[in-house]
């Protein structure tokens, strides 16, 4: 055993030892988690009873609670899923020491989960919610959705789309490989319409039209008159200035020199400017981020923080 | 041939997307052709699934390096995928509901795919996520050198939104006479930070904005026209 084995043995030890003292040398617990029992049906909270003749409750949904509440019961999913988040929550910040077997565990979960969840979503989202109501609205209304209208009708035109999905498997068998094109050329096509418009909308006629702006602003005085409101003036000034100048930094049509040159000079540092509060804010978004995660295991897990 | 038909079925669905925009009456037809677009995106998306498969199956038959991890991946695929699709631990909520197998919301807290989501998705990707703000000071400290005008502008304007979102900006008023009783106290540096986002920000977004929307409409154009069949892939 290396001298670096023996300080990581010596780690986990003592990781071990102060979260069993945690769990049961302390009244707090570790990321011990309550619910109380609701009937889904009526919203009623259902007391916790050892009385084998209380009337059965089919449909029982479980809301978290507080641990003093009388009528919590301990979760053991919940208390589970705590632990087993805050352990893939340290086996990602492992990464901070070196790639290892514990980071790769994590991607490997997630990677597994994440395809699976997007697959699961769409499957009651789309080929559900969207194929077989329009299919099969009778077996939709009696196995899954009982809020399909009840004289909703078969449209099978929606066999189109399903028949072009499932030519997009054409892709894995060689010979017939090129069927493969027809589906991914709908999806190409439909895309390409729906963004041209949409990006020429809101991305370019909108944009344009927010930059014409006045550039002397008057404003509604306390006498009843108007007067100059010089600080929104300015800004207005900024912003015709700085959009304009960035522009003709992007034209590259002409060559960047002597009065183009220098309005560009000013558009780069006006990106400069916007590139570095942007990165401001990134940062402060990603340490908010971590924030959130150290709270989560000091908090929810571990049990210190008690606001 | 194996090429003309999809160039024509592009062309044909971008330009009734594009007209239906300007017609009201062509209005359902978009609106089909959206449904069969999110129809057809999905079962692609199995294609996907099917691919994560292969690729993890052929690792784990030649026992490659990290076998193992390819086979975790596929147990928690495949543990998410029946767990979602047999709605376990789904309960019904309505009386209405309780006679129907699968009525119950998939995403229902409490349920099978609730606790996936909640204790091993959103932990993993957040804490990934939050692991960012060490590589991105980091690579900060390590990139970022006051060498010319332009890097200059970028550090400075970081350092004064970084302070400016903080509780430190207060300090910067320290040194200002205390306002009168009822009136807000003037932050400067709070100040120049809305300052910057509300003009420069705006500005250099702006420009990228309508850049990036040119070249969309550009490209799109291109596909549609029949000009750009590179997603067409090679010959086969």
């Amino acid at each position: 055993m290396n001298r670096e084995t023996r300080f990581w043995t010596v780690m986990f030890l003592c990781g071990s030892l102060f979260l069993a003292y945690q769990s049961f040398g302390t009244n707090r617990g570790v990321g011990q988690q309550f619910v109380v029992r609701v009937d889904a049906t009526t919203g009623k909270i259902i007391p916790p009873t050892t009385d084998a003749a209380a009337p059965a409750v089919k449909t029982v949904i479980y809301e978290p609670a507080a641990k003093d509440d009388p009528e919590a019961i301990w979760s053991f999913s919940r208390t589970a899923g705590i632990w087993i988040a805050a352990l893939l929550t340290l086996c990602i910040f492992s990464y901070l020491y070196r790639d290892n077997v514990c980071y790769k565990l994590a991607e490997s979960i997630i990677v597994g989960v994440s395809a699976g969840y997007w697959i699961v979503t769409n499957y009651w989202e789309v080929l559900i919610a969207k194929v077989l109501v329009k299919l099969a609205p009778d077996v939709a209304r009696y196995a899954f959705l009982p809020d399909t209208p009840a004289d909703a009708k078969a449209d099978y035109l929606y066999v189109v789309p399903v028949v072009l999905g499932c030519m997009v498997f054409c892709r894995l068998i060689p010979k017939i490989s090129w069927m493969g094109r027809w589906p991914l050329a709908f999806v190409v096509g439909t895309t390409a319409g729906l963004k041209l418009i949409l990006f020429l909308n809101a991305d370019f006629v909108r944009q344009v039209r927010s930059t014409v702006l006045p550039l002397v602003v008057f404003s509604a005085s306390a006498s009843g008159g108007s007067e100059l409101d010089l600080i929104q003036s300015i800004k207005n000034i900024v912003i015709v200035i700085s959009v304009l100048s960035c522009l003709t930094y992007f034209y590259f049509s002409v060559e960047h020199k002597g009065l183009v040159g220098r309005i560009s000079r000013l558009g780069i540092w006006v990106l400069m400017i916007s590139f570095g509060a942007s990165f401001a804010l990134t940062v402060m978004g990603r340490i908010t981020l971590l924030t959130m995660r150290l709270q989560f295991l000091f908090d929810d897990w571990l049990g210190f923080v008690r606001i | 041939m194996s090429k003309t038909v999809p160039v024509l079925i592009a062309s044909l669905v971008g330009c009734l997307m594009i007209v239906a925009y300007f017609s009201p009456p062509l209005l359902p037809a978009r609106q089909i052709a959206e449904d069969w677009f999110t129809i057809v995106a999905t079962i692609a998306m199995l294609l996907g699934g099917a691919n994560l498969c292969l690729h993890h199956v052929k690792k784990i038959s030649d026992q490659e390096a990290g076998w193992g991890f390819s086979a975790v991946t596929l147990l928690s695929f495949f543990i998410t995928i029946a767990v979602g699709i047999l709605k376990v631990g789904v309960v019904p909520e309505s009386e209405q509901q309780v006679k129907f197998a699968w009525s119950g919301p998939f995403q229902q807290e409490g349920s099978g795919f609730w606790w996936i989501y909640q204790y091993l998705f959103s932990p993993i990707v957040s804490t990934m996520f939050a692991l960012l703000a060490f590589y991105v000071a980091s690579a900060a400290f390590r990139a970022f050198r006051a060498k010319n005008v332009e890097a200059i502008l970028l550090l400075v304007t970081a350092l004064i939104v970084l302070v400016g979102q903080t509780r430190d900006r207060e300090i910067t008023s320290m040194f200002l006479p205390p306002p009168a009783e009822g009136v807000p106290t003037f932050i400067p540096i709070a100040f120049v930070t809305n300052f910057i986002r509300e003009t420069f920000v705006t500005a250099g977004q702006r420009a990228i904005m309508i850049g990036i929307a040119l070249g969309v409409v550009a490209t799109s154009l291109r596909i549609l026209l029949g000009l750009d069949r590179s997603y067409l892939g090679g010959d086969e």
